[in-house]
């Protein structure tokens, strides 16, 4: 599951990556025509659309790929790099942005690939690009209301507007295949001739027909963290869902058994895992489920999660949602932990036994009912020890 | 030799695409451009007048999220494989050249004058948005980010707007 930085590629090796990127990324930009200023501006000038038009192939090409990714389990979206959304500074920031492209003929991207091929002009947008930046630096203080007014945090677009993810992306595909055939149009008319280049109508009738195709399968990727957690909401659904079991004898056994291969995962909230929790329990939101750390934990091999929470019901709702996103051995805890406690950690004798089961059930419990409590203070001594050094693995810091 | 046409610019569009997915697959995070800017001056700075770094606000805000080298950072790598590609690919296409790019309208000096004032412009409004055309714009529209999307309207919407009054420099 990515993103793969820093588990399976370390921090080190990412810098070797970093320049391979950005061979592909130079190589690109120039094959594209992105190492000339007049070919940048002509957007502006309705003579040539070429940024445009590579621009918005290239955004939509990778949206719709990290909804696949996202969709498909490939990617944890929740470790990946979300700009970070300040209103005004983006608004002005852009403005001013915007200026300097058609003042100086380049963004800071195409000025590096300009001027690796010689072009002079570029270098001294570079070098205009670093007095930019130091104004900015020896400036800060004076900028710095503006830089952190109205701060939304990693927002996505489509949560600030109240759409979901997959109608926003088609919406943002039809309307850079739109511009694609408008812009075209514009070219034309401006130039006075037909580019040869997009003679070939059935062809861009062909790719305009496949763009939208793959922007309507975006619907087909829903956002599977949204249906699957509505699904959940449905405890029919849920009462009716058949996934394995385990009863409060069975887990309080394997625990005093220390089973190497028992694997629980506690629902309840943080606080009341920090009061009470089962020896080795690791503790997830539903949410969590979806994410990097869970898929580690629920993936290896040989190991039983059993799922538990104070109600049956939640404890079951883990089960379900573990075993709809492919972690075959998922069980809960039957009864939830409240029969957990009412049976094994608080147990009294109910009365003189009738027959053996339950001579012997009684004889467990009283047992079980001495030693579980023991461990499970060990297990709060030891989360208290390493609880410092929280090993969940952080967002990515990324951005310019 | 004559230069090599441009590559389809959808075609070039489908294998930029690729390469931002395949980048926030492997590292978690879009491609960039002004942040090795950053990292430069940062590192001249501090270079040339340590002292200064060290007493000024955004220097020691900078090395709090970034400390060790500022040059050892993803983007400073990144930039250099840029140079290095670009460089190839001006190559095998015959278009590697010293030359100042200008329209035949303007003169040496204006286009010295407006790159110079340009990347000014554009460097400070990317530290200001956090970012630049690639940063902010490019891999802020592949991962769907709010603020993304509204620098790249107002980059491209600000560049049209303030279009008309430097058409002398191109058109």
């Amino acid at each position: 599951m990515g993103p793969l930085v820093p588990e399976v590629i370390g921090n080190e090796l990412n810098f070797i990556v970093a320049l391979f990127v950005g061979i592909a990324f130079g190589f690109i930009l120039e094959q594209a025509g992105f190492s000339t200023s007049k070919k940048l501006v002509g957007l502006f000038y309705g003579y040539d659309f070429t940024v445009l038009r590579v621009f918005f192939t290239a955004g939509l090409v990778a949206m719709i790929g990290v909804i696949a990714f996202d969709h498909w389990g490939l990617l944890d979206i929740s470790l990946v790099y979300i700009n970070p959304t300040f209103l005004w500074s983006a608004i002005i920031g852009g403005l001013i942005m915007g200026l300097g492209f058609v003042v100086g003929g380049f963004c800071p991207g195409t000025s590096v690939c300009a001027a690796a091929i010689g072009k002079i002009d570029a270098m001294i947008f570079i070098a205009g690009s670093f007095f930019g930046v130091l104004l900015f630096a020896e400036g800060y203080p004076l900028f710095e209301n503006l830089y952190k007014a109205a701060p939304w945090g990693n927002v996505r677009v489509f949560d600030t507007l109240g759409i979901s993810q997959s109608l926003f992306a088609f919406l943002l595909t039809v309307v850079a295949v739109g511009a694609f055939w408008a812009t075209t149009w514009i070219e034309n008319k401006v130039n006075g001739k037909s580019n040869p280049e997009f003679n070939s109508k059935p062809l861009y009738l062909g790719l305009t027909g496949l763009a939208l195709i793959l922007a309507l399968s975006a619907f087909a990727l829903p956002e599977k963290r949204d249906a699957l957690l509505a699904e959940l909401d449905d405890t029919n659904f849920v009462n009716s869902y058949v996934v394995g079991s385990m009863d409060c004898d069975e887990l309080a056994f394997n625990l005093m058994d220390k089973d190497k291969n028992l694997q629980i995962i506690d629902l309840r909230k943080q606080k009341d895992f920090d009061v009470m929790s089962l020896p080795n329990s690791t503790r997830f939101d539903l949410e969590n489920l979806f994410e990097k750390t869970a898929h580690k934990l629920l993936t290896i091999k040989h190991k039983k999660n059993v799922f538990i929470s104070e109600d049956e019901i939640m404890a079951k709702k883990g089960a379900v949602l573990a075993r709809e996103l492919g972690y075959t051995e998922s069980y809960y805890l039957k009864g939830g932990l409240k029969q957990f406690r009412n049976d094994i950690l608080n147990f009294k004798l109910p009365g003189a036994a009738s027959n053996q089961h339950e001579i012997d059930t009684y004889r467990f419990r009283t047992e079980a009912a001495k030693v579980l409590p023991v461990m499970i203070q060990e297990y709060k001594v030891k989360l208290a020890a390493t609880s410092s050094e929280s090993n969940k693995p952080k967002r990515v810091v990324g951005g310019c | 030799m004559n230069e090599t046409k441009y590559m389809n610019p959808y075609l070039a569009g489908l294998f930029l695409g690729l390469i931002l997915l395949v980048t926030i697959f492997i590292t978690g995070r879009g491609l960039g451009a002004s942040g090795a800017v950053k990292s430069a001056v940062v590192a001249t700075v501090q270079t040339v007048t340590p002292t200064h770094t060290a007493e000024t606000k955004f220097y020691k805000e900078y090395q709090e999220e970034h400390p060790g080298n500022p040059l050892k950072s993803w983007l400073v790598f990144e930039i250099i494989g840029v140079v290095i590609g670009a460089f190839i690919s001006g190559l095998i296409s015959n278009r590697l050249k010293f030359k100042l790019e200008r329209s035949p309208k303007s003169t040496t000096k204006i286009r010295i004058a407006g790159a110079l004032a340009g990347g000014l412009l554009f460097g400070f409004g990317a530290q200001i948005g956090r970012g630049c055309t690639s940063g902010a714009a490019l891999s802020g529209m592949a991962v769907l980010s709010a603020g993304g999307l509204i620098t790249m309207m107002a980059i491209f919407g600000g560049a049209y707007a303030f279009a008309y009054f430097f058409r002398k420099l191109w058109i």
